[in-house]
């Protein structure tokens, strides 16, 4: 039973190594990135062709609905002052979701790698920390490190910083985790069917047992709850942790 | 004597059983989420008619909660597919 787990394909890496960056490369996460990038703008221009004001057509019913719960899904969690993070959020769960879910078709979701989370995560982070200086300015969020006492720092310092942490490990951890039992199921499947039609004696066994017909269908299901089930939840988690941290950074300190 | 195969041996055996160990970190959102769909299917009962803010609610704090278990996952998988590379590059 051969299973193969691997990271992202490399494609082409720079001959020269860069000084702090090292040796930039075109992996399968950047291909797919530019892909998924490619699908939501495609799918943008085909939702917004010939807008009307009256006699609307089906299309233009569901771009105005996804912009309506976007609006309402920002508006609530955070309030009418933050109407101008509507497109981000937006965008942000549009990515992560087409992201998640072109696993579907059998390439390998951006993603399952960290670097992708990763980069959401800092500019999440960067977000937060830049609302909080808005609210108390940057003596205030200075000082904000320092309560309740003093000797707390370190510890507020390391809370903060487990802030994008989390949302990146957290998203990564949920996609990688279906494509790893993926692989696993794949792999399993393959090695019953090897055993069952093994039972045919003869060529006709074996060429039987080569060819894995148990793959086909079964691990279907399961992706209802892989691929379906976490992607779009994973996508609303990140959307609404993002949310949830910005809002309350907003919030000045007593 | 060459030592190098023993050292390598018990690399790959710390990476095997701390992967195993890491692991175990699923007991604990497992039981928490538990928790928290009891505690929502006991809000249900009492009150049906908002059973779907609980159930976003309860959906949103059961990946948190879950969090902890995916770290413990991430760990487990860098055990084994990260670690025992570094560690035989180190030994040579």
């Amino acid at each position: 039973m051969n299973i193969d787990i691997t990271g992202a394909r490399i494609f082409w890496e720079t001959p020269i190594k860069l000084p702090v960056l090292g040796r930039l490369c075109i992996s399968e996460t950047l291909v797919v990135s530019w892909l998924v990038m490619l699908i939501i703008t495609g799918l943008c221009i085909f939702l917004t062709r010939d807008l009307k004001v009256e006699n609307i057509s089906k299309r233009q019913a569901l771009a105005e609905m996804i912009v309506e719960t976007a609006d309402n899904f920002v508006v609530g969690n955070m309030g009418e002052k933050f109407r101008y993070m509507i497109p981000f959020v937006s965008a942000l769960f549009a990515t992560s979701l087409v992201s998640n879910l072109i696993s579907l078709v059998g390439l390998r979701s951006p993603t399952a790698d960290l670097s992708t989370e990763a980069a959401w995560a800092v500019v999440v982070f960067i977000m937060i920390t830049g609302q909080k200086i808005k609210a108390n300015g940057v003596g205030g969020y200075l000082k904000g490190f320092t309560t309740p006492i003093v000797i707390m720092t370190p510890f507020n310092i390391l809370s903060e910083l487990a802030t994008p942490i989390s949302m990146a490990c957290r998203h990564f951890g949920n996609i990688l985790s279906g494509v790893v039992i993926n692989a696993l199921i794949y792999a399993a499947l393959a090695v019953a069917n090897r055993a069952l039609f093994g039972l045919i004696p003869g060529a006709v066994g074996k060429f039987l047992g080569a060819v894995p017909f148990l793959d086909v269908g079964l691990p279907a299901i399961l992706s209802v709850y892989f691929d379906w089930f976490t992607g779009v939840m994973q996508a609303f988690i990140f959307c609404m942790l993002t949310v949830m941290y910005i809002a309350n950074a907003a919030q000045p300190d007593e | 004597m060459d030592f190098t195969v023993l050292a390598k041996g018990i690399a790959l055996a710390g990476c095997g059983i701390g992967a195993g160990c890491a692991l175990i970190a699923g007991i604990g959102p497992g039981i928490g989420e538990g928790r928290a769909v009891a505690s929502a299917l006991d809000a249900i009962g009492r009150q049906p008619e908002c059973k779907g803010d609980v159930t976003s609610t309860m959906l949103l704090g059961c990946a948190i909660a879950e969090t902890t278990g995916i770290y413990g996952f991430v760990t487990g998988l860098l055990l084994i597919f990260v670690a025992p590379n570094t560690f035989m590059g180190l030994l040579g």
